[in-house]
């Protein structure tokens, strides 16, 4: 599924004293297959954004198609798909684990497969379920336990689990590694590329906040700053205007910090600004020049 | 007298058959002046020691005495959590009154300050803290990091010689944190506030001078940031990971660049990397 | 973006209204309403309501703002008018007018009409005019003397506060989860009313851990901030009546006498206004 955006407007508390322009024409495609990242301050307008991708926010103005559905179409037409389309686009939003509700980590997570499957016999639920906790690395040792005597970590992942249960071909995550240690995640960022590795989510969509992880995963980039797109295109592209992404308060990764500081000495390096190629690069030409 | 001092301290959750201990004979001394940051894993322990050092929790065993007085003693709690200042995770649940100088205001109206004395004390906590703008503001309306600011404020209104952060940043985009933690640093650095910061952000730690390393209950390594980040190995079994200039640092360091030990900041590396490269 | 709605009905300004102290304003409405149960007939009523038109002038507030606080007690107005017209008991004297309906009963019924929509429109106007928080400030100065018989004031204007304080919180939260459950395909809009309960269940429950979770945070929040209950507490905000305040209460003192006047005199006034218009 292809996701194109075309002069996307929004405006919250529209004709009150508190209106706010949330989205000024945005255009933007998100090809299947990427990891997409999306980077911007609260109230730059990528939270409006995500939400219009799976009709939480109707199109007011401007054009949106996620696959084959036009959600700029008549709101009358488009409220109809919005199950059909819900669960082909996951949205996991940030702190996903105080959305848990049910008594047992399974009821949770069948509690989506229920909803967009209705008639689903028991053993499919049952499949499911299984299925999408053993994407997230849980066990059937976890079906009966209550969702509030997990560790924080792992609630989340039960969290992922109950929307991927229905199988998205999107799924859009919301700073999915916001408040995790260290460990928690690196293993939660390794869990959603062997889900992208696999293709049994074919595109994901990440908010985030750290230009390194964005960098380090992410295929493309699109930069939200006041409601408008300042950049956007492949992260060696993006993160190559060090001064403005400053300027922005948005800052760069190390690596293009380091880029920019060598080319200032008139040492050139060509990178993709990944910590692997960035190392092989320097590597080469120390080696080079030595 | 040192700022904080841990003896012996065993805490655990739950019934008294010690469901779940998290610290088990801790010991652990904290300097006044200092700027401490304190490391762990999720469920390490780092939230308990922060309640033990105001009392909001009570040891099991051994004890923790602030400047000299016991958290165990109820008598010592208010004079305790006077000197002891405290800011929480989540901005949305630390203010208690909906307009801003409403809520900085709530501390020193506790402490049984008069009228004159706790406009003094707003006007400080707000100008040091640089939220004089939002005094009117209704706190509802303002940003993450705006919000962690007036919670500071309401902290140091009541003029606490040590400002526990008990993950204050975690929830914070960056600008959020930058502000957050230019607040602290000039607390501890201007005013001399004693600053005890749990975070699970490395780049903060870089900037304490000292780090303490919270595992299995017990006090795994403390040292300065230098020391503590040189220690690879407790950082990988503790859940932690050095910083991430370090962390290209030592990946270059592997492929054959001399680039010396101690680099800790993006600046120190791409000093150190300019000075190698300028040079060939 | 919940949290934007500004609660209560708060209508921003810096009006004479706006500035009277919400001590003052809480006893003005006070006696607005005793005005009006005191009122016996028109001519009364007539001048509560002229006083309530001349502090929605002095407020700013439109006068529209003030008319939609009418609209969600219209119902009992009117089912309480037509009580009044049909169960009418007949006083000697009265014109009848038709089946049981006497003129009278449509007298008294739109007589009762009025003075609830006055009380209605009153009580919005210090809303309007007044942030929840000041309002909670002059509750708790009014009640302090119930101090002497150690009624929980204090603490009971801190609840009050807080609670204010949580519904912007707790408002978000409220459209966080509903939008996270609506993306796991939770639908609230459609079946009948058993289904569509039901269906909030998903939100409730989330919504109670996570405000049992915050009142916990809070406690210790307000631990950490050396709350001991009010014994040592002091107030840093102070209300003061000002010359604003005396000049509101001068007025109103005048209109209740008139009041008063009114129902004395009324019987003569009706004779009197009766032989003008013959």
């Amino acid at each position: 599924m292809r996701i194109v955006a075309e002069n996307l407007n929004f405006t919250y508390n529209k004709k009150s004293k508190f209106a706010v322009d949330a989205l000024k024409d945005v255009s933007l495609t998100i090809e299947e297959g990427s990891f997409f990242g999306i980077i911007g301050h609260t109230g730059s307008g990528k939270s409006t954004f995500i939400q219009h991708l799976n009709g939480l926010i109707p199109v007011e103005n401007g054009r949106l198609t996620v696959g084959d559905i036009d959600l700029s179409g008549k709101q009358k037409e488009v409220k109809k798909r919005y199950k059909e389309l819900r669960a082909k686009v996951g949205m996991v939003f940030q702190y996903p684990e105080y959305q848990l509700f049910a008594e047992t980590v399974f009821e949770d997570v069948a509690f989506g497969y229920r909803n967009f499957f209705p008639d689903a016999q028991p053993d499919e639920v049952k499949t499911a379920v299984f299925g999408a906790l053993s994407l997230l690395g849980l066990g059937a040792e976890y079906l009966d336990k209550s969702p509030l005597d997990l560790s924080g970590g792992q609630k989340r992942r039960v969290a992922i689990a109950g929307v991927l249960v229905s199988n998205p071909e999107v799924l859009v995550l919301d700073e999915p590694v916001a408040g995790l240690d260290p460990a928690g995640k690196n293993e939660l960022m390794a869990l959603l590329h062997k889900l992208h590795d696999s293709k049994r989510v074919k595109t994901i969509v990440i908010v985030s906040h750290d230009m390194d992880e964005v960098c380090e995963n992410c295929t493309d980039v699109a930069v939200f700053s006041e409601g408008q797109i300042v950049f956007k295109g492949k992260p060696e592209e993006v993160f190559k205007n060090v001064e403005q992404m400053n300027d922005l308060r948005l800052g760069v990764p190390v690596t293009s910090f380091l880029t920019d500081e060598l080319k200032k000495i008139g040492v050139d390096i060509d990178t993709d600004f990944t910590q692997k190629d960035f190392i092989e690069k320097i590597a080469s030409h120390y080696k080079n020049n030595k | 007298m040192q700022a904080i001092e841990f003896k012996n301290v065993s805490f655990s959750y739950g019934s008294e058959d010690g469901r779940s201990e998290v610290l088990k004979n801790f010991s652990l001394t904290i300097k006044q002046g200092s700027f401490v940051a304190l490391l762990g894993r999720n469920g390490s322990g780092k939230s308990t020691c922060a309640k033990l050092i105001n009392g909001l929790l009570i040891p099991n065993e051994g004890t923790v005495t602030v400047f000299g007085m016991s958290t165990a003693e109820k008598d010592n709690l208010f004079e305790i959590r006077k000197r002891a200042g405290m800011v929480f995770q989540n901005p949305d649940n630390q203010q208690i009154a909906s307009i801003v100088e409403d809520d900085v205001a709530f501390g020193p109206e506790n402490i049984g300050l008069d009228r004159e004395e706790i406009k003094k004390r707003i006007d400080f906590a707000l100008k040091v803290t640089g939220t004089e703008g939002f005094r009117d503001s209704q706190v509802a309306r303002l940003s993450g990091g705006q919000k962690q600011r007036v919670a500071i404020a309401g902290a140091i209104a009541i003029s606490p010689d040590i400002l526990i952060l008990d993950e204050s940043t975690s929830m914070l985009d960056p600008k959020g944190r930058q502000e957050v933690m230019h607040v602290v640093r000039t607390l501890n650095k201007e005013k001399g506030m004693t600053v005890i910061d749990i975070t699970h952000y490395m780049d903060e730690a870089v900037e304490a001078d000292e780090v303490l390393i919270l595992g299995d209950g017990v006090v795994k390594a403390q040292g300065s940031p230098d020391e503590i980040f040189a220690k690879k190995d407790i950082i990988a079994e503790c859940g932690l990971e050095l910083p991430r200039s370090a962390k290209i640092a030592e990946s270059l360091k592997k492929a054959g660049l001399p680039l010396g030990d101690g680099i800790l900041t993006k600046e120190s590396l791409s000093e150190r990397l300019c000075e190698l490269l300028r040079k060939i | 973006m919940l949290s934007d709605v500004t609660f209560g009905q708060y209508y921003p300004s810096n009006s004479f209204v706006h500035k009277l102290d919400p001590r003052t304003k809480i006893l003005l409405l006070i006696a607005y309403i005793v005005m009006i149960f005191v009122a016996q007939n028109f001519f009364g009523l007539a001048l509560s309501l002229l006083f309530l038109a001349v502090a929605v002038i002095f407020s700013g507030v439109p006068f529209t703002s003030i008319l939609k606080s009418i609209k969600g007690i219209i119902f009992l107005v009117v089912f309480t008018a037509l009580l009044n017209i049909l169960f009418y008991a007949p006083k000697e004297g009265d014109t009848h007018l038709f089946w049981i309906i006497y003129l009278e009963g449509l007298f008294s019924a739109g007589f009762l009409a009025l003075r609830l929509v006055s009380l209605v429109m009153g009580s919005s106007l210090l809303t309007l005019t007044t942030t929840p928080v000041s309002l909670t400030d002059g509750i708790e100065s009014l009640l302090s003397p119930l101090k002497l018989i150690k009624f929980p004031v204090h603490d009971l204007a801190l609840i009050m506060s807080i609670a204010l304080r949580s519904i912007p919180t707790l408002a978000n939260e409220t459209e966080r989860i509903i939008n996270a459950q609506k993306a796991r395909g939770a639908d609230f809009d459609s079946g009948n009313i058993i289904s569509r309960a039901k269906a909030l269940i998903p939100v409730l429950i989330p919504l109670l851990i996570s405000a049992f979770r915050r009142g916990d945070e809070l406690g210790d929040a307000m631990d950490a901030r050396c709350y001991s209950g009010s014994k040592v507490r002091t107030k840093y905000k102070k209300l003061t009546f000002g010359v604003r305040d005396l000049v509101a209460f001068l007025i109103v003192c005048a209109l209740i006498a008139g009041v008063i006047l009114f129902n004395i005199y009324g019987a003569q006034l009706w004779a009197l206004i009766a032989s003008l218009w013959s």
